[in-house]
């Protein structure tokens, strides 16, 4: 190499090092990513992955009639094709009449008992978690598209705030982990970015769907924290924000997880 | 055990007495130039006791986010720093400190705080409630297994 071109050259990486952004911002990326590959295989083939059958029972809620005789497929018809996909990736969407964000899982649940007129079910209740498997696997692959603006903007500080504090008798926080250390190593663990794309998901550690409210509580356990409400307004709160970092990410519910 | 006139009871309004691990009272610790050098209410430690709290689970942990020269326990952690030769780098008060509470020295850091005053936290739930993660007489055992790290 000629020295001119060795001296362009350096300038040239010199010029990158400074105007490259700090890597703080990282890009997001699926829990997926993170997983070994059996994991990940278990989650691309749909007769392996053991949340399809939350897939099919939540299919069979979505078909049932309810009080009144008339069920979810009613309207949106019976494989859920009148479902906008688009809208599904919105959630938690801000709600005009109540003033407030609800989560995929509340929308679900209201349609539930007001329009079938069904008895309440429990918030991540097996039920509960089945049937928002089944509408979000309609919309698997959109792409997720949370507002942070707007009548949103409030209950998205909200949940940053709760993302960011500590609790607990160990005093962690999930930035701590999920921000400042994915990748790496918790013993046998990779720390993930906590993404909720894959959310409800088939965690091996359990061997169950779990909704993304009671994966918050796995983690606030770890920290030996008091547990919040599923379905509580911290917890919708939060599920803004954290939903919202993952803007972007594919929708791969249900997820296969740790 | 050793009682010292320096040992203080908390009081936490209608909670009454901050017990400590097993119903020990808490004892009141003081940090200078990122250190403390007292021993915590006046304990000795025993390193091998320390080495078995390291990498009990519920106990010390530290493999969660450390590697340590403990061969056999598979997968250490590498969140935190290597801290094999720990005991060449940092003194016995140094040591304390980092364990007691890391956030004296680094505010933003993830390790937990083994013997942060309770009345500090927020949010503990009831199991844990008024207690540390390590008693003072389990900070002197690791603290003095972590010296013998040469």
């Amino acid at each position: 190499m000629k020295p001119d071109t060795t001296k362009t050259v350096m300038l040239l990486l010199l010029a990158v090092l400074f105007v490259t952004p700090p890597v703080a911002g990282a890009e997001p990326k699926s829990g997926y990513e993170y997983l070994q590959l059996e994991s990940r295989e278990m989650q691309d083939d749909d007769f392996m992955n053991p949340g399809m059958s939350a897939v099919e029972s939540g299919a069979a809620l979505f078909r049932s009639a309810g009080k009144n005789g008339k069920s979810c497929a009613s309207c949106h018809g019976d494989d859920g094709e009148k479902l906008d996909t688009g809208n599904i990736a919105k959630y938690p969407v801000f709600s005009d009449s109540l003033g407030k964000p609800v989560t995929l899982q509340q929308q679900i649940h209201t349609c539930w008992t007001e329009n079938l007129n069904n008895e309440p079910m429990k918030y991540d209740s097996s039920g509960a978690l089945d049937l928002e498997v089944f509408v979000r696997n309609l919309a698997r692959g959109e792409k997720v598209n949370v507002q942070t603006d707007g009548p949103l903007q409030p209950f998205w500080e909200q949940g940053k705030e709760i993302y960011h504090t500590r609790a607990g008798q160990l005093d962690m926080s999930c930035n701590l982990c999920h921000v400042n250390y994915a990748g790496m190593k918790i013993r046998a663990n990779t720390l993930s970015q906590g993404q909720s794309n894959g959310f409800p998901a088939y965690r091996l550690k359990n061997g169950k769907i779990n909704g993304l409210h009671s994966r918050f509580n796995g983690c606030y356990a770890q920290f030996r924290a008091e547990k919040l409400e599923p379905g509580s307004a911290d917890f919708v709160a939060l599920e803004v924000y954290v939903n919202s970092r993952g803007n972007g990410l594919e929708i791969e519910t249900p997820g296969v997880r740790f | 055990m050793k009682r010292l006139p320096c040992l203080v009871v908390a009081l936490a309004g209608a909670l009454g007495a901050v017990a400590a691990g097993a119903g020990e009272a808490y004892c009141t610790w003081q940090a200078d130039n990122y250190a403390i050098d007292a021993p915590l209410c006046g304990l000795s430690g025993n390193p091998e006791r320390g080495r078995v709290l390291a990498y009990e689970r519920k106990k010390g942990n530290c493999l969660a986010c450390h590697t340590l020269p403990i061969p056999e326990e598979q997968f250490h952690g590498n969140i935190g720093p290597d801290l094999a030769g720990v005991g060449t780098r940092y003194n016995a008060g140094q040591l304390r400190l980092r364990l007691v509470d890391m956030k004296v020295i680094n505010p933003v850091t993830l390790m937990p705080g083994f013997y942060k005053n309770p009345d500090q936290l927020s949010r503990v739930s009831k199991e844990f409630q008024g207690k540390t993660p390590l008693t003072a007489q389990e900070i002197e055992d690791v603290v003095a297994y972590l010296e013998t790290l040469q």
